[in-house]
């Protein structure tokens, strides 16, 4: 840190395009997703004067309400896991107008005749009495190990070379949290944790819709299937850390609503947001000193200054892009390049002008899985492995218009399909043609279980991982920017060097998805950051 | 199967060592049958003898081949931050025409390998060195806008002449106009319709130039700088001779000063320039280079290891020995990685690893040396020497002397 020549370097570089350099900025946060807006509010609660820049015309990234038809709104993101509770607290998000959903969406998986499974966080429908034991059982036992992977998502990892103290308290923190499982949960967890889904399920279940249904949560959002041994498990856990235990929810407003209580909480806190300003690049001030990060570049050319630049924006893009590799040793600049940051989830919006009727299912509530068995997905995996659409598309269907009447006009619905296992890069390419096809695949998919759900049908849209890249920034289109994988997670993620939220150039820090302990609506990594920024 | 697999040529196809465009003469040369290999090329490592070589190059002059060398052409708009980026040194200070011997290390500061760079025009540069890199290459190119990194190994003849003589067989040879070229000079002429390009750089230490043609144009150049230096002395010489030479002039060897940083196994068994005596190679008023910050932690802790010049006392090469603080040698602190009797410069002279924090005691070589078969050892005195052991006024004289 060389904070004495920063004042000096404002004044050498007062070119007239050189905006605010009296009153220049503690930090820049580059892209108002929820992280960002997240790591910008605890920034400014702590007396930072802070600015988030956002290239897209409104904050929110993935979880931003768009119009994809007119009158018609939908996000990316189409429900809530589990957003951080301790978050919640510190931006004291209720008061600026968050209001958690009421009920969780209960996660069903669909059967064509109408027998279909239903899981809440304490209990399943639709299954035999073994089954209904077994999972009583096992969603018990993954609390636990959930509980004891809960401290190791909000604390920085600690570095692999010889650290300080901190560091030795953070693993001794994490051995104890397993340690205390007792022995007999212990090694069992040593054991499940980078079980294949599939092998934990056969363990378990017998009914083949529950299998699949409950690996799901294990899977999407990554290239990942039930065959794949790797982190599906720790994925699962993740997603179950918070009390919701993983279940979903639509708040009051959809995605939107916790965005917009992110928005509120951030300017009364005094962070400045400017929308419809992407950045060019984040400006390294290079002299003898070394390098040091000084402000961004806007795409209009505008510079602004400020003491630190911390970015939302994914790793790859981050440096590659808006750093420049000119700047970064080319060991690290290798691993950042080799991150697997190809999304292999599609959306599929459907404009509805009425509710539609799912064969056995008195309402469309909840997340509503197309994935008949473990096979089904592993086999609709196979194809996109080889650049090609799936054959048969698994997917999670939302009404989140059910919750949220502003999304669509009155009596109409809006229906949010993830769309697994697409591939970024199509063999053949993402033709227009090659779209219109496979979203309608992915339509006659849903007929099987909604019948007439065509005459419903007022407009469709699908977006590849690559129209997620274009439109979001997020190269690959990847939810959770780089690939949340055992090589690619805790002290790893996205690569050492940076997963303690700073970087090799000083002032420049990370608070994204790609950071530990990755993606979905958690608002971890942006609190993470916050918090290694101010210690 | 076809009949010709069951050939040596057909199984063995692609096995073979290549053939320097150089070979016809090299094998007529090559009275010893001394053969060895560089890079899949087959070489010499010495043609007659290995002390005539030397003293052909120390006292008239010699080639020796680098077509095994490793060559790359990089060029773009990117090419010099690329490799400004890539080396220790500051690229953008070499000039057009000009030469500079350069470093380049991994994130951690270790060396990755040594070599020279030639600056061919603004946006086009040569990469010379002694292993492949085209891995480390491609990865420092990634992320730029305009750069390529292209392979010319083969695509070129290049052929080093070293010696007192040299300057004067490239006189006689017609070239003229070189007797301005400083050290890392290069000079371009027109040569029977392409461009032979003469650098003033070498690995002897002495006078001496390094001359590189389109690769069909090669055996013409040797014959036509054999027939200018016949009165001059010249002679083909090996890798056993080089390596004199070099010692002599205390360059750098791979596998012997230091392991390549991507090539090394264990930890920190490979070096760092400070280290290896390259700390001046190392410019940290360079905002950035890979390893940058690696390399100023080791700066300011100091190497804990220092290659060391020593002039041995007694005439026994001390090759492989290990290096002590005392003379009853119970505290060991570094070891020999080359070591000959100079002729040069009349001394017994190593370079050696010691730990640096010893430099200002003491330092006792224990020597092993075989007589009939018999074992023995000898523990000598070892001095240091601050400059190279050979250094000849006329290496760096413009316009050089021309015999």
């Amino acid at each position: 840190m060389k904070n004495a020549p920063l004042s000096l370097i404002a004044l050498v570089n007062s070119s007239p395009r050189e905006t605010r350099s009296l009153d220049r900025y503690d930090s820049i946060i580059v892209g108002a997703g929820h992280n960002g807006l997240a790591c910008a509010s605890l920034l400014a609660r702590a007396g930072q004067k802070v600015l988030v820049v956002e290239a897209a015309d409104e904050p929110g990234g993935l979880a931003a309400t768009r119009e994809f038809h007119p009158g018609y709104k939908a996000s990316v993101a189409h429900s809530i896991g589990r957003f951080s509770e301790a978050l919640l607290e510190a931006l004291d998000l209720s008061a600026h107008g968050y209001q958690p959903a009421v009920r969780e969406l209960p996660l069903v998986g669909l059967d064509e005749s109408g027998s279909h499974v239903t899981i809440r966080s304490d209990s399943v429908t639709g299954v035999d009495n073994v089954d209904a034991k077994a999972y009583r059982d096992y969603s018990r036992q993954m609390a636990r190990y959930a509980d004891a992977l809960k401290p190791f998502w909000s604390k920085t990892m600690p570095r692999i070379a010889p650290g300080g103290l901190r560091d030795m308290l953070t693993f001794a923190h994490m051995g104890w949290a397993i340690r205390r499982l007792g022995k007999a949960d212990m090694e069992e967890f040593m054991r499940v944790a980078s079980l294949p889904a599939r092998d934990l399920m056969e363990e378990h279940f017998s009914s083949e819709i529950l299998k699949a249904t409950l690996s799901w949560d294990g899977l999407l959002g990554s290239r990942m299937a039930p065959r794949s041994p790797n982190s599906s498990v720790l994925l699962m856990l993740y997603r179950m850390a918070e009390a919701s235990r993983g279940a979903h929810g639509i708040p009051s407003g959809g995605a939107n609503g916790l965005i917009a209580a992110l928005v509120r909480s951030a300017e009364a806190s005094g962070v400045e947001i400017r929308c419809g300003t992407p950045v060019s690049g984040i400006r390294i001030d290079a002299d003898e000193q070394g390098l040091n990060a000084v402000g961004v570049t806007t795409a209009e050319g505008e510079q602004i200054a400020a003491a630190r630049v911390v970015s939302a924006a994914d790793p790859q893009r981050t440096f590659v892009e808006l750093v420049g590799v000119e700047y970064l040793d080319i060991g690290f600049t290798n691993r950042i390049r080799r991150l697997r940051c190809d999304g292999l989830v599609g959306k599929l919006h459907l404009a509805l002008d009425g509710l539609p009727e799912f064969t056995g299912l008195k309402a469309p509530e909840g997340r509503l899985l197309i994935a008949p068995d473990v096979d089904a997905i592993e086999f609709a995996y196979d194809d996109s492995k080889y650049g090609r659409c799936s054959e048969k598309p698994v997917m999670e269907i939302v009404l989140p218009s059910l919750a949220d009447a502003s999304l669509a006009p009155a009596g109409h619905h809006v229906l949010s399909a993830h769309v697994m296992y697409v591939p970024r890069r199509l063999k053949d390419g993402w033709s227009e043609t090659a779209k219109q096809a496979f979203a309608e695949r992915c339509i006659d998919r849903i007929a099987r279980y909604a019948p007439a759900i065509r005459d419903l049908i007022v407009h469709q849209e699908f977006l590849t991982p690559a129209d997620l890249d274009d439109e979001y920034r997020v190269t690959g289109g990847h939810w959770h920017h780089t690939e949340f994988a055992m090589d690619q997670m805790l002290m790893m993620r996205p690569t050492y060097e940076a997963a303690q939220y700073s970087t090799p150039i000083p002032n420049l820090f990370l608070c994204g998805a790609g950071c530990h302990p990755g993606g979905d609506l958690t608002g971890l990594t942006g609190h993470n950051a916050a918090r290694a920024i101010l210690r | 199967m076809t009949s010709e697999s069951g050939t040596a040529e057909g199984r063995f196809a692609g096995e073979r060592l290549k053939l320097s465009p150089f070979y016809p003469r090299q094998e007529e040369l090559n009275v010893r049958e001394a053969w060895s290999s560089w890079n899949g090329y087959k070489f010499a490592e010495y043609y007659y003898d290995t002390e005539f070589e030397y003293f052909c190059v120390r006292n008239l002059c010699g080639t020796y081949d680098i077509c095994p060398m490793q060559k790359y052409e990089i060029k773009g708009r990117d090419a010099e931050t690329m490799l400004n980026r890539m080396v220790t040194r500051d690229v953008r200070k070499i000039g057009l025409h000009r030469v500079a011997y350069c470093v380049w290390c991994t994130d951690e500061g270790r060396m990755i390998d040594d070599g020279t760079i030639f600056r061919l025009a603004e946006d086009r540069f040569m990469l010379t060195c002694g292993s492949p890199c085209t891995a480390w290459l491609e990865m420092s190119a990634w992320g730029f806008d305009d750069v390529t990194v292209t392979d010319v190994s083969d695509e070129l003849s290049a052929l080093s002449l070293q010696g007192p003589t040299s300057f004067a067989t490239l006189k006689k040879m017609g070239l003229d106009g070189l007797e301005t070229a400083k050290p890392f000079d290069i000079r371009l002429f027109p040569y029977h319709g392409e461009t032979l390009m003469v650098s003033r750089t070498g690995f002897t230490g002495d006078l001496g130039y390094e001359l590189w043609v389109d690769r069909k144009l090669g055996l013409k150049m040797w014959d036509e700088l054999y027939a200018a230096g016949a009165d001059y002395g010249i002679q083909p010489y090996g890798e056993a001779a080089t390596n004199m030479a070099r010692l002599e002039a205390a360059f750098i060897m791979p596998a012997m000063e230091f392991n390549e940083a991507l090539r090394t196994v264990h930890f920190e068994h490979d070096q760092t320039p400070f280290e290896l005596g390259l700390g001046w190679l190392v410019d940290f008023k360079k905002p950035h280079f890979s390893g940058r910050a690696a390399l100023l932690a080791e700066k300011e802790r100091g190497p804990v290891y220092t290659l060391t010049k020593l002039d041995i006392e007694g005439n026994r090469p001390a090759e492989g020995a290990h290096i002590y603080s005392n003379k009853r040698c119970t505290r060991e602190i570094g070891y020999v990685t080359s070591a000959m009797w100079s002729p040069a410069v009349k001394a017994n002279i190593a370079l050696a690893m010691i730990e640096t924090r010893y430099l200002d005691g003491p330092l006792w070589a224990e020597i092993y040396y075989e007589k009939e078969l018999r074992h023995h050892s000898r523990v000598v005195r070892c001095t240091q020497q601050s400059k190279p052991f050979w250094t000849p006024a006329r290496a760096r004289a413009t316009p050089p002397p021309e015999a």
